[in-house]
């Protein structure tokens, strides 16, 4: 890092600054972690605007306009670590939903004269533009998992996030499955932990918030819902969620609507 | 005085992304616009196709900061389409769920966005150097707010909890109770916010607009009620894209929201909100009220900090009376079985009415969504408001221009992110 405190900065693409807010949300540590830190950058929480190079970039949203395709090549310059919080910019947000659809006519049917915004076909993860040194996951990510990456980068060590599933968490707290005891399906055992096992906690089935954990079997789980009754398009609709466009998931989801017409 | 243009490429401490464009030649002001260059992300069209179950999920992620206010109109305007009444208990605890959100946006708004305006701070952090009390007291609020929406709604951003009919679980009475000492604290904080906040320095502005927010016979508006104005209008909610639309200017590229009656624009949020419903109010927020002063009808937008703190303080007691609840057990949701209709439905996001519309078929698919934020139709007010400022401030540096304008825009707490997928944007590049 550079001479003096580490320069911190933040910026925004598409999304709806839940990720950012996280930081801001972390009240205990907030003043803490801005006495180590410079916050030289950060739009939303302050009119302190310095230019680059900053040593820690942290870059919330997805590329969707062409003028952010090209903001983001200056971000990638001017930084020496770049980090990317949440599913926006990490897989692509759920806005990436209109990937696989008809893009022009979903601007058509929010816009009366879509002619005046530019928008690209697709909404796409900051590491399709630009190399990014570590991806927070998470929609929203967990505020806890945030700090412990900036205060891991400030001491010099590697972050470290686990990359096991929802399901252990479940096992860990003692929460009873949801499929087993009460037959809600659950993408528990294929998406990444980080939020503690949420929602079984809450009587209701994972739908995958923080996108598809490092070595999973989706083809068995999704055979598996098919066998507890749910059909094909269901399966691969509540894929398409925050992560959609993460290529585990993208791709279960097609291979799922690709056999929709086929018998069982 | 010669041709001047003003230009502020990047609004901050503000959520979203937006700039503010002034032109002016002599005397006269020829263009102000509020800038938004956000990029969309067509959440109506998302939502086609989609089952009706995802709408509280999908929605929240329009933004992160008042996620309740999606989940909580996207359940009632469906509720209305399904024909499903919620019980009593449900109907209390969105209401507490609603009292978190308020108190943490207020709370975040009040210390980390515009408070540093009035005391000359770039930041509330740095705000915190000379002022930690107060600063850390409104954190400690944001907290309370994120405490009780991350019990009830299961997570402070973005909640998992809400669902069509109710909630997937209704936390345990001991859960409720663990927050009454901290709420008991954060009832008198926030009035010492307040009083903090009512001491400030405020600018001189009258604005003529009309105000316009739901209103409920019994209750302070947020879940329910019909529309009301400041001209005397009550609106039916079923009613409001008869009597609202949205309509291109020719300075702007941005749609802006217009009462078809009077062809102007109009005032949601916290202003709008105690001035057509201050009777409302729980007794303290009330007497707090009269104790500082509050006019009957406060026409200075800036003072809108002031009506955020009795609002929180409001928040605060309606949350004590209904943590302190005896009652709030029962079924935790309503069953339904799908039926093709219409639901429309407006609760008060802590920026201002927010409506929403759904078509559903009879499997339950989404077939149509339509959403209008608070932001996009306050938008066309705040650039009213801002030729007052510019006309006022004439003889100002750029730069003293450029920073009164920008405090009179942060005072609305614009939700730029919300507002988007409703604007169009072009940005002017010279
Ligand atoms: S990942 Fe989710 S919480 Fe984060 S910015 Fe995107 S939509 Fe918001
Ligand atoms: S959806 Fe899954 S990952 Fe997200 S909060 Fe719920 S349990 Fe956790």
């Amino acid at each position: 890092m550079s001479v003096g405190k580490p320069r911190l900065a933040v910026f925004k693409f598409a999304s709806c600054d839940g990720c950012q807010l996280s930081l801001l949300d972390a009240e205990d540590q907030l003043l803490s972690v801005a006495d180590a830190l410079e916050i030289v950058y950060f739009p939303e929480a302050t009119s302190r605007m310095e230019a680059g190079p900053y040593d820690i970039s942290l870059i919330e949203g997805s590329i969707t306009t062409p003028h952010d395709a090209t903001r983001i090549q200056q971000i990638r310059r001017d930084s020496r670590f770049l980090m990317t919080i949440g599913a926006c910019a990490t897989s692509g947000g759920i806005q990436a939903l209109r990937n696989g659809a008809d893009s022009a006519e979903f601007m058509r049917s929010v816009y009366a004269t879509p002619g005046y915004i530019e928008v690209l076909e697709h909404s796409t993860p900051i590491a399709d533009h630009v190399a990014v040194d570590f991806e927070l996951r998470g929609c929203p990510i967990n505020q806890y998992q945030l700090i412990e990456v900036i205060q891991s980068l400030l001491a010099g060590r590697t972050p470290r996030t686990p990359g096991h599933s929802v399901c252990l968490d479940c096992k860990r707290r003692g929460t009873v499955c949801v499929t087993v005891a009460q037959g809600i399906a659950c993408l528990g055992p294929v998406t990444q932990s980080g939020c503690n096992a949420l929602c079984p906690s809450y009587n209701r089935g994972c739908y995958g918030c923080f996108g598809p954990a490092s070595q999973i079997n989706l083809v068995s789980l999704t055979s598996q819902m098919e066998q507890d009754g749910a059909s094909r398009q269901e399966i691969s609709n509540s894929l398409q969620n925050f992560n959609n466009n993460a290529p585990a998931f993208r791709e279960e989801s097609r291979r799922l609507q690709d056999r929709n017409g086929e018998p069982d | 005085m010669g041709d001047r243009k003003i230009k502020v490429e990047t609004l901050t401490r503000v959520e979203g992304e937006g700039g503010l464009f002034i032109r002016m030649s002599g005397e006269t002001i020829e263009e102000v616009r509020l800038e938004i260059y956000e990029p969309p992300r067509l959440f109506e069209a998302l939502l086609r196709g989609r089952p009706l179950e995802d709408a509280p999920d999908i929605t929240a992620r329009i933004c992160g900061i008042c996620p309740v206010a999606y989940q909580m109109s996207s359940v009632h305007a469906l509720e209305s389409a399904l024909e499903v009444t919620v019980s009593p208990e449900i109907r209390r605890l969105r209401r507490l769920l609603y009292c978190g959100e308020w108190i943490e946006s207020h709370g975040l708004h009040m210390h980390l966005l515009h408070a540093p305006d009035f005391l000359g701070f770039e930041s509330g952090l740095e705000m915190a150097k000379q002022f930690p009390e107060a600063v850390n007291r409104g954190l400690r609020l944001k907290k309370h707010g994120n405490q009780l929406v991350d019990l009830l709604g299961g997570r402070a951003i973005h909640p998992v909890n809400v669902c069509v009919g109710g909630f997937y679980r209704i936390p345990r009475r001991n859960e409720f109770q663990k927050l009454i000492p901290d709420f008991e604290w954060g009832l008198n904080a926030a009035m010492e916010t307040t009083r903090w906040v009512a001491g400030f320095d405020f600018p001189e502005m009258v604005s003529d607009c009309e105000f316009v927010s739901l209103s409920h016979p019994d209750e302070y508006p947020m879940n329910e009620g019909v529309m009301k104005s400041s001209l005397g209008d009550v609106i039916e909610v079923e009613q409001y894209e008869e009597e609202f639309e949205e309509r291109q200017v020719p300075h702007s590229t941005a749609l802006q929201a217009f009462r078809k009656s009077t062809g102007r624009p109009y005032l949601l949020g916290p202003l709008s909100r105690i001035n057509l419903n201050r009777d409302q109010l729980f007794p303290q927020a009330r007497k707090l009220a009269d104790e500082i002063g509050w006019e009957p009808v406060c026409r200075n937008p800036h003072k809108a900090i002031i009506a955020r703190g009795l609002e929180i303080v409001h928040a605060y007691e309606e949350g004590l009376s209904i943590l302190r609840d005896q009652h709030l057990a029962g079924k935790p949701r309503e069953t339904y079985t799908p039926q093709a209709g219409t639901g429309k439905s407006a609760t008060e996001a802590p920026r201002g009415t927010l409506y929403h519309r759904y078509e559903i078929d009879d499997q339950g698919k989404i077939v149509e969504a339509c959403i209008v934020p608070p932001t996009s139709q306050n938008q066309a007010q705040i650039e009213v408001d801002l030729k007052h400022v510019v006309s006022e401030s004439m003889g100002n540096e750029e730069t003293e221009l450029a920073r009164k304008c920008e405090n009179l825009v942060r005072a609305y707490d614009p939700c730029i992110s919300c507002s988007t997928h409703f604007l169009k944007v072009t940005i002017d590049r010279h």
